[in-house]
């Protein structure tokens, strides 16, 4: 698509104003990139919208003259899922950043789609301090609805589950501009849940934007407890790691569980270091859980194949920061900006395997690697992420960063996961593996939900002519 | 083409810990909290910053309204979690460095410089009016004092910073202080013009300031602007000027206590906004405070965002002149002016001559006026003790 | 990469253990393990382990000691008992420390080979692997004109006892020496070397003769320093007027001779050590190898019985000497009202800093 004309430009203005609107070159290559590896691709104009009235009028717009529609979280998501492919009008959402509604006795929020996770967080903690949610690791300009909505996980995760099984309810707006609730909020005043109605938020929840714009969420809260500890494992076999985590998430005493395989410091190659995440409301609570915890690991302690590390305070404090800022940090260790990780969805019998190949992938591509490995509920599923950080100024460093992270994303999907959050390449390999039936039906509520395909071309499309 | 801290520049992540407060609450970066693109956020900028170097992008008005748009009021080096953080606001200002030299820059900025250069003050104003502020005032002239009063452009020109100026030199005065001032002699302590990009004209400046400082024998400068007293503790040094600079703010807190009995009394609940020059560049956040304190009926409140985590009036980096970061109901100035308001303050106390002149046309803004003054600590100490304007 | 040890090196095995077998063998008391606070044996008991301990078999000591290092002490002979267990430990392969844990400790605090010399003077202290502390206790008028040293590469190791490792002792304990020796003591004419940690001062003094290894300067104990300076300045001391409860960390069982340093310390700035059971000859381990070692049952008693114990006298304070004490205790004391603090930091408060 190419150019667009003067005239989008004055009738994005008369929607969101002036100075919510640019085509200047400096916005649009900044929008066209994210921090991660993908190619950049500018759009033809950034807008602002401030409400969802402003978001149904650009779409109709959008949908009337064709051009198609990214929207845009924090901009985070590292896989280049809001760099867009064909041009057309990135839509910022981070000015529609109003909390606005706490339900105490029913423990949800309603946040509008641009807030991000820190601001929910320290709103939270001043004014609802016995609540909280579940919060990634990414940096705290990630918003609640972008996580969500590519099932993200976080602090709470082992406890709860993805954090899209955290969501009660969406506000939408269509493609072809119609605004709808999703959830009891379409019958109810109040935004309780999703069941017990056909389950049409599921049509937004993984789908990369490809179906329409969420303009507000409502997400579960949880109990806040006062006390947090952490604790750490030490193992120096991964075929150990599925019965442990197995063991672990069958005592119900863990708020987060993380396995972390790192090839630096040096000290640390070859270990996996489980941390594992309490909360309690008193000592008492929390004594008992430590114990707890650490009799269902007695025997590997006892035959000296893995024990437990006291968490000295200055590495304790971070790593009960939320989010955990070293994480961030990490994507300077090739003093280079860039980083970039495949997260694949996999079963936790899969942990040895996804280790093993991690370190073989980064030895043959001659990079560091971390791996992270989060628990999603009772082991029911665990995001394993291969990380490989990289220098955005040093060309053959991007290149191997994306051979890393090509090959990492057929690793996983060879051994049983999914790549969650997938870049445009990885979509192409799930969906080649995908069930026909299952694709053809995503292929219909696709042009079903967006019948002029406006909405973030070229993902979820398989060979690019839709799927 | 090459630029100082040009091996960092590419580091940034873009993982925007810069744009908020340390607890995540607020975003706190002026320039993207007004525009919210994400070229305004300091990540943003170091992004464009290397496009611009590697010639991916080309300098335009654009690209310089987004680098004089910032304040440098430094929330982005309180907050940034990667270790090059401290280079974020040399880096910054080494950016606009380039623009001057490339001869990019926005033209208020270009008049901001020239005016300078020509006339000793951006505002175009003849040097020998640049006392007019002291019209009514027995100001001693500087001639060996213990303390040479340091006014500055803002001070010396701009209306409601000469009104800042009068009530200070007042108090001194009355306070019965060992100072003197150095007139129509004085002339821009030159920070705006450092951060701005202008290393050339800062050096000129400063240079002037020293051959006017040896030939007064000044030792002691009590500064009314933190941009001044920040140049001359922080920058001075280096040009080999061996001044002792103390804020205005700590000069009174250090002869607070042994005037107790003279402070008068002012029922007012009031708040106080941490200046960036004074607060998070320099650390300086109790003796303006501890001042505020010492005044019998004043009740202080801290606004939700304080110290280093005070939101910047918008007015650094030639701003409160150049305008670019502008006005709207969204501006900093006007922001922070709303925060003050909810603390349910009579006062918004300042120290800043910049600070005072944004916060009062951002009242203004917000028809707030009749409800919330804006005041330096100066003149809340005279109005206290009866003797205010 | 590391080269991680898990045999006894060649450069290990030179050094071996210099102890006389037939002074044990006729030992009528055997109070290396009567006397043990952790593990209860009889005196025939006591004799029969004891026997296969000299003979290098298998013996449950092996595997219930604690390593509190408290036999050191108990021996009359000075005929090194622990040391002994530790060596036959790892003669047999047991790891009292759960094999990660074990390697990572191992890989963590290995000689980094990047210290060079650095002009430095006397008083000379060796921070050891705490120099975080230098920053938080090594200030004010007891410490104005020190010069300090630490880090990796002159860590004294001797905390692998407690992981049953003596190779890992020998094969680096001579390579600290050799580097605080050639980069900071010899050029420097400095010819004393003061140990911020107790348990520096022991491999020194107590391991490494021990071994047969020469150490060609002169430790001197930080309380002896502390005590010196304390004397210097004797009329700036403001008595403190105070009960404190002490807390003998495992190392000092190497070096009993410098208990008395701390009891003129205490007197000098007036803190009152009321008498406790669990202290001096009977004191308690702090509980923080245990849980390495995956005690945490007996960890929670000893530290339990420790704090009663440290209560019933009235303390307010715990003083420590050994800064991993310190670390493990320092949250429960506090839980039990405890104010916990190093001796050191108790004496920069009498002076008034």
């Amino acid at each position: 698509m190419g150019k667009m004309s003067d005239s989008i430009h004055e009738a994005l203005s008369t929607i969101v104003g002036s100075e919510h609107v640019s085509k200047e070159p400096e916005e649009l290559f900044l929008y066209a990139r994210d921090p991660g590896t993908m190619q950049p691709r500018e759009p033809d104009f950034v807008a602002l919208p401030g409400s969802t009235e402003e978001v149904r009028q650009i779409l109709l717009l959008a949908n009337q003259r064709r051009i198609p529609v990214v929207p845009l979280g924090g901009g985070l998501v590292l896989s280049g899922l809001t760099i867009p492919q064909k041009g057309g009008i990135v839509l910022d959402m981070k000015r529609m950043d109003r909390i606005l509604e706490v339900n105490e006795s029913s423990r949800y929020v309603i946040v509008e789609a641009g807030v991000s996770q820190g601001a929910l967080q320290a709103y939270l903690r001043k004014n609802y301090p016995q609540l909280k949610h579940s919060i990634p690791d990414s940096p705290p300009t990630a918003t609640v609805a972008g996580n969500i909505l590519i099932h993200g996980s976080g602090h709470l995760s082992q406890a709860t589950g993805f954090h899209s099984d955290m969501l009660n309810g969406l506000e939408v707006v269509l493609p072809t501009g119609e605004v709808c609730q999703l959830g009891s909020c379409s019958v109810s005043p109040y935004w309780f849940a999703r069941a017990p109605l056909p389950d049409l938020s599921g049509l937004f929840l993984g789908w990369f934007g490809t179906t329409g714009v969420v303009t507000k969420l409502a997400i579960k809260l949880y109990p806040n407890p006062a006390l947090r500890d952490v604790m750490l494992f030490v193992t120096e076999s991964e075929d150990y790691l599925p019965d442990i985590l197995y063991r672990l998430t069958g005592t119900e005493m863990l708020e987060d569980l993380l396995v972390t395989m790192t090839s630096e410091p040096r000290w640390v190659e070859g270990m996996q270091m489980t941390r594992i995440h309490m909360a309690a409301n008193s000592d008492e609570e929390l004594e008992l859980k430590r114990r707890v915890i650490k009799r269902s690991l007695r025997s590997y302690v006892e035959e000296k194949e893995g024990g437990f590390m006291d968490v000295l305070p200055p590495m304790k404090g971070s790593f009960l920061e939320t989010p955990i800022r070293d994480i961030s940090v990490f994507a300077d260790s090739m003093k280079g900006g860039g980083f970039e990780y495949v997260g694949a969805i996999m079963p936790i019998e899969q942990f040895p395997k996804a280790c093993r190949e991690g370190a073989s992938i980064a030895k043959r591509n001659r990079m560091p690697y971390v791996q992270i490995a989060r628990i999603v509920g009772r082991a029911h599923s665990m995001m394993f992420a291969w990380g490989y950080p990289f220098n955005r100024a040093d060309k053959r460093s991007l290149e191997r960063a994306q051979q890393a992270l090509d090959e990492a994303n057929r690793a996983a999907l060879d051994m049983g996961g999914i790549p969650w959050k997938a870049e445009r390449p990885s979509q192409e390999l799930i969906l080649e593996r995908m069930d026909p039936a299952t694709r053809l039906l995503m292929q219909r509520v696709q042009r079903l939900m967006d019948p002029n395909g406006i909405m973030n071309p070229g993902n979820w499309q398989g060979d690019g002519d839709g799927i | 083409m090459e630029m100082e801290y040009e091996e960092v520049v590419h580091r940034c992540f873009r993982c925007g810990f810069c744009k908020f407060t340390s607890d995540y609450m607020n975003f706190n970066c002026p320039s993207y909290l007004k525009y919210r693109f994400e070229s305004y956020a300091p990540g943003g900028r170091m992004w464009l910053l290397k496009a611009w170097l590697d010639g991916e992008i080309s300098a335009s008005q654009h690209l310089g309204e987004i680098f004089y748009s910032c304040t440098s009021c430094g929330n982005c080096k309180e907050n940034c979690v990667m270790e090059f953080r401290d280079d974020l606001l040399n880096i910054f200002t080494a950016a606009r460095g380039e623009l001057v030299a490339d001869g990019r820059i926005p033209p208020q900025a270009r008049d901001y410089f020239k005016n300078l250069h020509t006339y000793g003050n951006p505002y175009k104003k003849a040097r020998n009016t640049r006392a007019s502020w002291a019209k009514g005032l027995d100001v001693p002239e500087y001639d060996g004092q213990e303390w040479l009063l340091y006014i500055g452009c803002v001070g010396s020109f701009d209306e409601r910073g000469q009104k800042m100026a009068h009530s200070l030199a007042n108090l001194l005065l009355s306070w019965d202080v060992s100072f003197g001032i150095l007139g129509e002699e004085e002339t821009c302590d030159g920070n705006e013009a450092q951060t701005m990009g202008e290393q050339g004209l800062f050096q000129l400046l400063a240079t002037r300031n020293k051959e006017i400082f040896d030939r007064r024998g000044v030792r002691q400068v009590i500064a009314l602007s933190p941009h001044g007293y920040h140049a001359f503790k922080n920058e001075y040094s280096s040009f080999g000027i061996e001044i002792h600079a103390v804020h205005y703010s700590q000069f009174l807190a250090s002869e607070i206590e042994k005037r107790r009995d003279g402070l008068g009394n002012l029922s007012a609940k009031t708040t106080y906004h941490d200046p960036c020059y004074l607060g998070r560049h320099n650390k300086i956040y109790q003796e303006p405070r501890h001042v505020l304190s010492a005044i019998p009926g004043v009740v202080l409140e801290e606004m939700e965002r304080s110290q280093k985590e005070a939101l910047c009036c918008g007015g650094g980096d030639g701003n409160f002149f150049t305008d670019i970061l502008g006005s709207g109901v969204g501006c900093p100035a006007r922001i922070r002016v709303r925060e003050a308001a909810a603390t349910g303050a009579e006062i918004l106390a300042v120290a800043c001559p910049s600070c005072a002149k944004m916060f009062e046309d951002a009242v203004k803004a917000e028809a707030n006026d009749a409800r919330l003054r804006v005041m330096d600590l100066s003149e809340i100490l005279l109005e206290a003790s009866g003797a205010g304007l | 990469m590391f080269r991680d040890i898990d045999f006894l090196s060649s450069e290990a095995n030179m050094y071996s253990l210099r102890y006389e077998p037939d002074v044990c063998a006729a030992c009528e008391t055997r109070d290396c393990l009567v006397k043990c606070q952790y593990m209860s044996l009889t005196s025939e008991e006591a004799r029969e382990e004891k026997g296969k301990l000299l003979r290098g078999e298998d013996s449950r000591v092996l595997t219930d000691c604690v390593t509190c290092y408290a036999c050191e002490e108990y021996c009359p002979n000075g005929n090194h008992p622990f040391y002994l267990i530790v060596d036959r430990q790892e003669e047999k392969g047991i790891h009292p420390v759960p094999k990660p844990v074990e390697k990572l400790q191992v890989r963590m605090m290995a000689p980094k080979g990047e210290a060079a010399y650095q002009e430095k003077h006397s008083p000379l202290i060796n921070l050891c692997a705490f120099t975080p502390f230098e920053k938080i206790s090594l200030q004010g008028k007891l410490f104005e004109n020190i010069s300090t040293v630490g880090g990796n590469d002159v860590f004294c190791n001797l905390m692998y006892l407690h992981f049953g490792r003596s190779s890992i002792i020998k094969e680096r304990v001579p390579k600290a020496i050799e580097t605080l020796w050639k980069c900071y003591v010899e050029k420097n004419l400095i010819t004393e070397m003061i140990c911020f940690h107790d348990e520096c001062y022991g491999t020194y003094t107590s391991w490494a003769p021990a071994y047969g290894i020469e150490v060609p300067f002169k430790p001197v104990h930080f309380f002896r320093y502390v005590l010196d300076e304390l004397h210097k300045r004797k009329d700036e001391i403001k008595r403190l007027n105070m009960k404190i409860a002490y807390q003998r960390p495992c190392s000092n069982r190497l070096i009993p001779e410098t208990q008395p340093l701390v009891d003129e310390i205490l007197e000098l700035i007036g803190a009152e050590r009321p008498s406790r059971t669990y202290d001096r000859e009977n004191a308690l381990c702090c509980g923080g190898v245990m849980r390495f070692q995956g005690r945490d049952d007996l960890a929670d008693d000893v530290q339990r019985r420790n704090m009663d114990d440290m209560v019933a006298t009235g303390a307010q304070v715990c003083v420590f000497n050994c800064q991993f004490c310190l670390l493990t205790m320092g949250e429960p004391v506090a839980k039990r009202g405890l104010m916990p603090m190093l001796l050191s930091d108790l004496c920069r408060q009498a002076i008034e800093e």
